[in-house]
């Protein structure tokens, strides 16, 4: 066994023993569905830190991001002003959700939804949304781990990665049911660590070998220019081309709305022990969409640095392998999997407590350890879901699972978010407003599918003589929108009850 | 709840990274890389130190 292997073994290890350890964190009584899946709501400023940059920072960033770039070129990099311009969104909409979850005893999204609308169909749409747009997030994740396991080799590498996958899934489903989210605010810690230390090796070397970035954007620059054009698509370059710039912009914002009404994303927040510590994080966690940012170039140094594959999620453990001795590859390798792990392990918890409170049981303020014991079952039911988002979906990149989960996610904007600030919308328009969207964006999805043989996440609207190429996830929304405003304007005409609004204006107050 | 006022700055890195054309262009350069990349990264920072900025004028007293 080589060197990288036995230190990639010896990390990914540890971790997990962290995981199981993690249960005994704070002296709590797990069968409590707070403690469980919230970590009993204590974390101050610097576990919810890690836990939200471990949470948010994904395979996304390490694979998926890179590959884009290495592919498609500077429309890859939208991932950067997203990045950017989410946090102003934590600042002010979660923060505002935190004040009155803590107040109302929310767990969920969905449990807000069902006290500000009072509408047990809604409910169930907002939690069922939650939890389908996790798996291709998930599957992301487990794309990101295959990809390492593979490109690792030896036991390793055996059935394409799949069996060493099959291992690391069942060994995260095994922690995260025993311990809730202590396990991955635990392992995060050493997951961020892991992750600064090698982006920020990877930074000051990878750029210097190839001769400065100036060389590397030259060399890229020849490169794409010499790729075979491909039919339909626009040319990947440096720069984008003016027929980009819709897709990009859409991607950008759209991803922005969706990133924090992810379960995983609520989860996370929820835990935080105070409105001020979601505040300071919204400032403080840009500092990994600076990694993310880097990371992303490295598709280019990949370019550079001559990389051939036809699998371009290898990038980035490839460079490693080219420009790093054996244990740092391997130290390398151990952040990218243990990168994948942690969100992957908050995305099922999250999931499953939508699953657990707003879909097979009733609201009860008591929640009593049954429900704590269903969310755990259902975390293992969830996982074993998006491994059949990995096994064969036909995308060219990785991130279109997530783009296209995005699609999904954010129709439960007007419904949430928009909810609470306003509770003008009719519920019954809510619920209208979510199929148009929904239908819309897999209907849009599915076109790009006939168009191509492949998904694509972004769709070519004919206005008049405009065509602009966007993000289906807004197309959808602003379906959703429109529906759910005119059925409002119609239930309003007709005088229709609004339904009971639990919550009083005094809840949300600071 | 004035103070509320300030949240309005926050609108700034939206306009400034969702209209591509402002930034698209190669020059100036800078360490190698072209103005899209480190314009974009800049943001990143400008828009990390704009909410310590806003959190600072809108905390509370009774904020910990």
């Amino acid at each position: 066994m080589s060197s990288g292997t036995i230190i990639f073994l010896i990390l990914v290890v540890g971790v997990t023993v962290m995981g199981f350890l993690a249960s005994g964190w704070g002296k709590a009584n797990l069968q409590q569905f707070d403690e469980w899946a919230l970590g009993g709501r204590r974390f101050g400023t610097l576990v919810s830190w890690f836990l939200l940059g471990g949470d948010l920072y994904t395979a996304y960033t390490f694979i998926a991001v890179p590959a884009l770039i290495y592919g498609a070129g500077a429309l890859g990099f939208f991932a950067v002003p997203y990045a950017t311009i989410a946090y102003p969104v934590v600042f002010i909409v979660l923060a505002r959700f935190w004040t009155v979850a803590k107040k109302r005893g929310y767990i969920t999204s969905a449990d807000f939804v069902r006290d500000r609308y009072g509408d047990r169909a809604l409910e169930v749409a907002i939690a069922v949304t939650g939890v389908i747009a996790a798996l291709p997030y998930i599957a992301l994740q487990l794309i990101g781990m295959k990809t390492v396991f593979s490109q690792i080799g030896g036991a390793f590498g055996a059935g394409g990665g799949f069996v060493a996958l099959g291992v690391a899934f069942v060994v995260l489903a095994a922690y995260t049911y025993t311990s809730g989210l202590r396990a991955p605010a635990m392992i995060a810690f050493v997951k961020d660590a892991l992750i600064y230390i090698t982006v920020i090796a990877a930074i000051a070397v990878i750029p210097a070998a190839l001769g400065g970035w100036g060389h590397v954007f030259a060399s890229v620059q020849a490169a794409l220019a010499a790729r075979p054009a491909v039919a339909g698509a626009a040319p990947a370059g440096i720069l984008l081309s003016p027929g980009m710039y819709f897709a990009y912009a859409t991607m950008a914002f759209g991803s922005c709305l969706s990133l924090f009404i992810y379960p995983h994303s609520i989860t996370s927040l929820l835990a935080a022990k105070s409105r001020f510590v979601i505040q300071r994080n919204a400032a403080l966690l840009p500092s990994y969409s600076l990694l993310l940012g880097f990371l992303a170039l490295l598709g280019f140094c990949a370019i550079a640095a001559g990389i051939a594959t036809k699998d371009p999620n290898a990038i980035v453990p490839l460079l490693f392998a080219k420009y790093f001795p054996d244990w740092f590859a391997g130290v390398a390798n151990a952040a990218i999997v243990i990168g994948a792990l942690v969100p992957a392990a908050i995305m099922a918890i999250g999931a499953a407590n939508l699953l657990a409170s707003n879909v097979f049981k009733e609201f009860s303020a008591q929640r009593p350890p049954g429900e704590t014991r269903i969310a755990k079952m259902l975390t293992l039911v969830v996982c074993a879901c998006a491994l059949v988002f990995v096994v064969e979906l036909p995308v060219q990149y990785a991130i279109t699972l997530q783009l296209l989960g995005g699609a999904w996610m954010l129709q439960i904007f007007p419904a949430f978010a928009l909810g609470l600030y306003t509770r003008w919308f009719h519920p019954t328009a809510l619920l209208l407003g979510w199929c148009a969207g929904m239908l819309t964006g897999s209907g849009m999805a599915y076109a790009t599918f006939l168009a191509s043989g492949k998904f694509a996440p972004v769709f070519p609207m004919q206005l008049g003589s405009l065509k602009l190429v966007g993000f289906i996830a807004l197309y959808a929304l602003i379906a959703n929108l429109a529906v759910a405003a005119l059925a409002t304007f119609a239930f309003n005409a007709a005088n229709a009850s609004k339904g009971i609004d639990g919550t009083t204006a005094q809840d949300y107050a600071v | 709840m004035k103070r509320r006022a300030w949240y309005w700055l926050l609108i700034a890195p939206f306009v400034a990274t969702l209209w591509p054309p402002f930034y698209n262009h190669a020059d100036p350069a800078l360490y190698g890389l072209p103005f899209f990349y480190w314009y974009q990264l800049l943001w990143v920072v400008l828009t990390s130190l704009l909410l310590w900025f806003v959190l600072l004028m809108t905390r509370e007293r009774t904020d910990v």
